[in-house]
């Protein structure tokens, strides 16, 4: 009986460290979609060390899954051999980036949820997460004070500027309540995400009020993410990163 | 400490604190703080342990190579390297020396860790002194450098762009 008990929290325990590595891995490789891109290098340059910071949670998450689910599983075939419905990033994290407007938007959303969220994490009881979100927590911070000074700038910048950040909330204001509701895995964690959520919504409220932006009316919630029910856009992202690793398996540098 | 073979800690440390930072050669890995112990077992196997300054840092693999590599040069085979992420790298560990050869290098050393990470906008940072001039009169133009450690600013007196090596 305690043995079943102890695989089924070990199972939560890798699904969890796995939304928090496919949510990191996948928002970065949108990101990454700037290259080359930005209005100005500087913001080219801010939004690839930010993919680039993500990148790197998205690894050591990966690489604690990898040693916790054993078989010769590693980072790598985490990231490049499981299909849409393994994944289970926020569907947030998957969206399109669109314009500048709404690329902000959406690294503010997720920067300010995972900097309430790695806060949490600090006083779990598992040792490795806490040492990742300890790590992670200092540059999430940054990714923070970047985006949501983007977020006033556009908001109380030009007219155009204003309205496409309105464009940006309405585009996203379906996909902000995932973050906060608990998947299986979460409530077995213990991860409060309605204290997330509060913090979360004084941070955005205060923010918007500066940025002279009106907050989202929430009425409907895309949901499914986290267990592997995503849009049709994962799989695109899906089939241009592991293209390599499926056409060539076993391909290194 | 010296096992069976005479393998001492201290050597091994000698050998490797000379590496230069891949991406900053002006500076060694021990100037940056990276190199937190050096272990050897009872069978001299050398293990090496680093952590990352940032957490996607890809310098990190080019660094576990090179200390590989320069340990291999001096004869020893059986090392590794593990990396660590707790307790996680802050600026406070660059050595003094490390801040001089950066400013002498054209790059500001980072200031002492200050009260930076709160999730608060548009914070006024503590005055970063142009690696030119001296002048503290001076102005950041990006968050984001040619590296996650650095930041963008510019002298207003000497109108000197330079890096930052932006306190963490």
């Amino acid at each position: 009986m305690s043995k079943q008990h102890a695989s089924v929290t070990n199972e939560h325990k890798i699904n969890y460290i796995l939304y928090l590595a496919d949510s990191t891995l996948i928002l970065s490789h949108r990101n990454s979609e700037w290259c080359g891109h930005a209005p100005i290098i500087e913001q080219d340059i801010a939004l690839t060390n930010i993919a680039l910071d993500l990148l790197g949670q998205a690894r050591s998450f990966y690489q604690y899954a990898a040693t916790l689910i054993g078989n010769n599983v590693t980072e790598d075939s985490l990231a490049y051999l499981r299909i849409e419905n393994e994944y289970k990033n926020l569907l947030l994290t998957e969206l399109p980036n669109d314009d500048w407007a709404n690329t902000i938007l959406k690294q503010f959303y997720f920067s300010v949820y995972q900097y309430y969220l790695y806060q949490q994490l600090l006083n779990n009881s598992d040792e490795q997460i806490v040492a990742i979100a300890n790590k992670a927590i200092k540059e999430v911070v940054y990714h923070v004070r970047w985006s949501g000074e983007w977020v006033v700038r556009l908001g109380d910048g030009t007219a155009e500027s204003h309205q496409r950040m309105k464009n940006a909330i309405e585009n996203l204001k379906n996909y902000i309540g995932e973050m906060f509701i608990a998947a299986d895995f979460e409530t077995a964690l213990q991860i409060d995400v309605n204290n997330i959520q509060q913090q979360w919504q004084e941070k955005v409220n205060a923010t918007f009020a500066e940025a002279t932006l009106p907050l989202p009316e929430n009425i409907f919630n895309h949901t499914g993410g986290k267990n592997g029910v995503h849009t049709e856009y994962l799989g695109y992202i899906l089939t241009e990163m592991q293209y390599l690793q499926r056409t060539y398996p076993n391909a290194v540098w | 400490m010296v096992n069976e073979n005479n393998i001492s800690i201290a050597t091994i440390w000698s050998i490797i604190e000379t590496i230069p930072d891949p991406e900053i050669p002006v500076i060694t890995l021990k100037d940056l703080g990276v190199i937190r112990d050096v272990k050897i077992d009872d069978d001299n196997n050398i293990e090496v342990i680093i952590t990352p300054t940032y957490i996607g840092c890809p310098a990190v693999d080019m660094m576990s190579m090179q200390i590989m590599q320069e340990l291999a040069e001096h004869g020893y085979k059986n090392t590794k390297v593990t990396k660590i992420l707790s307790p996680a790298w802050t600026t406070d560990w660059l050595s003094e020396e490390g801040k001089k050869k950066l400013k002498a290098y054209g790059i500001a050393p980072p200031n002492q860790k200050q009260i930076v990470c709160t999730p608060d906008l548009f914070q006024q940072e503590e005055a970063v002194q142009c690696p030119r001039c001296d002048s503290y009169h001076t102005k950041m133009i990006a968050r984001f450098g040619s590296t996650p450690c650095k930041a963008l600013y510019q002298c207003n007196d000497c109108k000197e762009p330079f890096d930052y090596f932006k306190c963490h």
